[in-house]
């Protein structure tokens, strides 16, 4: 099941998604996280970030909202403090990062190249935050921009997260690509919003949030099959997915690798689960290696 | 040992009021380890409608017959679709999670103070203190609403209904009744679980009587386990304040460590 994804060789191809499973502890009182391909940390800011007023998470039909904001301890604080508890483990470490300037990512980016980290993922798409984040993810220019800029003081491989909220995702993808993306990932949360109807108000405090959840998985394939059409670095993909089964279609979309989200809210084993769903499709299709099924969708 | 969700079977289920379903499941491990104040995460359903798990306190366990009871209200989708289920079902509960009142033997004379679907933590908690004197307050929206009065009567030596409509007990808020109480100078700790403006008022009148509260918060979650940290309240820290977890540093805080927003 080992996959390699930009120089790193991840023993499978799971891993869990930002902002869904902390920095790992909680869920590590639940299952080995030596099962894990690789744990994508909470998102981290520069400096310590509070985030925004609850309620934070609201439920539509399949789906949820989030506002979370980036709540997270700081950049110096997860290496001092988080990064050896991880290392215990052999899934690899991918320290995902959102700034709102282009110097605070660099900055980010250069303290983890000095720490024990494995992979960078840089969050160039959180809707919840009112200053960066979206604001450089949905224009060609900026991202290759802040991907340029960023690889200047990257010295480990970085992962550029996408946004959905964009007219094109492809255009958005070989910029990022042209950029020196070592690899990219998709897609993170989708714009929305609930009312409730009887107080009139947003459920969320922040009134908007991003959505994810098996609502959102056939946007999240469609554009990682259409991002696996123009790029030839390797694709994480995520966004809905809450089987075995889903991974599969990613990876069948063009995914090297699957992230879990909320699925590990509903379930603290979704990652194993989806773990060993795919090992079973393997299996009962006489599949020997999981990478003979990347990008092996047949389109009409 | 890793920790692990339980498959729990109905072993009974009973609408004590309109709306409200009080339901027994049987699960060793959670009544073996189960403290006042803590909650079960609860999947309502195994399709699409309601994804996430509910926060439900704990309201009381049966040690020898392994048994866990819960009372809930039915609000929305998810507690529609737990009300739909029936005796030899199985549920599927993360817990007990969150943390719990204290029972230092210290506090001999125990305040407790419940407001509607609050007053369900409380029980487990009368049954747990050591105290000879507890008093118990629990507010009702009327008489209708009135449940496990006869429960609270058991373990209680004190016990006063109030409801806001005055149809049954005392007309008025718990904490009109508490006041009356915490002046008496009677009561070395409350604590409290109920809605929001109840909990703050509670915080303001123990703190006028410099009595030490402690209080269960709700808030909406999303992992239950301090993972997602979605489930924010404000906390008083060395830099004036925090948002620490409802779920993991909570339900129940302190009164003096807990910030309502005006
Ligand atoms: C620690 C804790 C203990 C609780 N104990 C009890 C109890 O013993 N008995 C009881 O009747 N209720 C209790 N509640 C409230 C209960 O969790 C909600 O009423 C329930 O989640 C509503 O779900 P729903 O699907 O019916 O409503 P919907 O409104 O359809 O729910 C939609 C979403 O909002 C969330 N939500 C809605 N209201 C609340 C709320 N008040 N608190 C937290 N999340 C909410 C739901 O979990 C769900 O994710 C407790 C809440 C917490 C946080
Ligand atoms: C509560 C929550 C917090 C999130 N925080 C982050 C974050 O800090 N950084 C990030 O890049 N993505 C974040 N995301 C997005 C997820 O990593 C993922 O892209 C998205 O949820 C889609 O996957 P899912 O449908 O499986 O949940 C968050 C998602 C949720 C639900
Ligand atoms: S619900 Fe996830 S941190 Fe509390």
């Amino acid at each position: 099941m080992k996959i390699n994804i930009a120089g790193i060789q991840l023993n499978n191809p799971v891993i869990t998604a930002s902002g869904t499973f902390g920095f790992g502890r909680e869920y590590g009182e639940y299952f080995d996280l030596n099962r894990l391909g690789g744990i994508c940390v909470k998102g981290l800011t520069l400096t310590p970030r509070q985030g925004n007023k609850p309620p934070r998470i609201a439920e539509t039909p399949a789906g949820i909202l989030n506002s979370v904001g980036l709540q997270n301890p700081g950049v110096r604080y997860f290496v001092e403090h988080e990064v050896p508890f991880l290392r215990q483990f052999t899934a690899k470490i991918i320290a995902n990062i959102s700034g709102n300037t282009v110097e605070e990512y660099c900055t980010m980016a250069e303290i983890l190249s000095d720490s024990d980290i494995d992979l960078i993922e840089m969050n160039i798409s959180c809707p919840n935050v009112k200053e960066g984040g979206v604001a450089f993810g949905t224009n060609a220019g900026t991202v290759n921009n802040i991907t340029q800029q960023v690889k200047k003081y990257c010295k480990k491989p970085l992962i550029v997260k996408l946004s959905p909220n964009v007219t094109d995702i492809k255009e958005i993808a070989k910029a990022a690509e042209d950029g020196g993306a070592d690899a990219i990932s998709l897609i993170n949360t989708l714009l929305g919003m609930a009312i409730d109807i009887n107080t009139r108000k947003p459920i969320l405090a922040n009134n908007v949030g991003g959505l994810s959840g098996p609502a959102v998985k056939p946007i999240a394939v469609r554009m990682v099959w259409q991002v696996a059409s123009v790029v030839k670095v390797p694709i994480i993909g995520m966004g809905g997915i809450m089987t075995g089964e889903d991974a599969v279609e990613f990876m069948l979309a063009g995914a090297s690798a699957v992230a879990v989200g909320i699925a590990n809210f509903v379930d603290p084993l979704a990652c194993i689960k989806v773990l060993e769903g795919l090992e079973s499709y393997l299996h009962k299709n006489n599949i020997y290696d999981v990478k003979e099924i990347i990008g092996k969708v047949e389109p009409n | 040992m890793f920790k692990q969700n339980h498959l729990c079977k109905i072993s009974n289920k009973k609408e004590i009021a309109p709306g409200i379903i009080d339901m027994r499941i049987i699960s060793q491990e959670i009544a073996q380890q189960a403290k006042p104040g803590q909650f079960l995460n609860i999947k309502c359903d195994n399709g699409l409608n309601a994804i996430l798990r509910r926060p439900i306190s704990i309201c009381d366990v049966d040690v020898e017959k392994n048994e866990v009871r819960f009372v809930f209200q039915i609000k929305g989708e998810g507690t529609k679709l737990l009300a739909s289920k029936t005796i030899g079902d199985c549920i599927d509960i993360l817990g007990p999670l969150g943390t719990s009142y204290t029972l230092e033997t210290k506090y001999a004379k125990p305040l407790l103070i419940g407001g509607g679907i609050g007053v369900f933590p409380l029980l487990m908690l009368a049954k747990s203190i050591s105290a000879q004197n507890i008093t118990a307050y629990l507010g009702f929206r009327n008489k209708d609403m009135v449940v496990l009065e006869e429960d609270f009567n058991k373990v209680c030596s004190e016990m006063q209904i109030a409801t806001d409509d005055g149809s049954y007990g005392y007309k008025g808020y718990v904490t009109q009744l508490m006041e009356e109480k915490l002046k008496q100078g009677k009561t070395d700790i409350v604590y409290a679980c109920g809605p929001q403006p109840m909990l703050k008022m509670v915080n303001s009148i123990c703190k006028t009587y410099a009595v030490p509260c402690q209080i269960s918060l709700e808030q909406r979650m999303g992992c239950g386990i301090g993972a997602c940290l979605v489930c924010a309240c404000k906390i008083k820290s060395d830099s004036a304040w925090e948002y620490k977890h409802v779920c993991k540093d909570g339900p129940v805080f302190w009164g003096n460590e807990v910030m309502f927003d005006e």
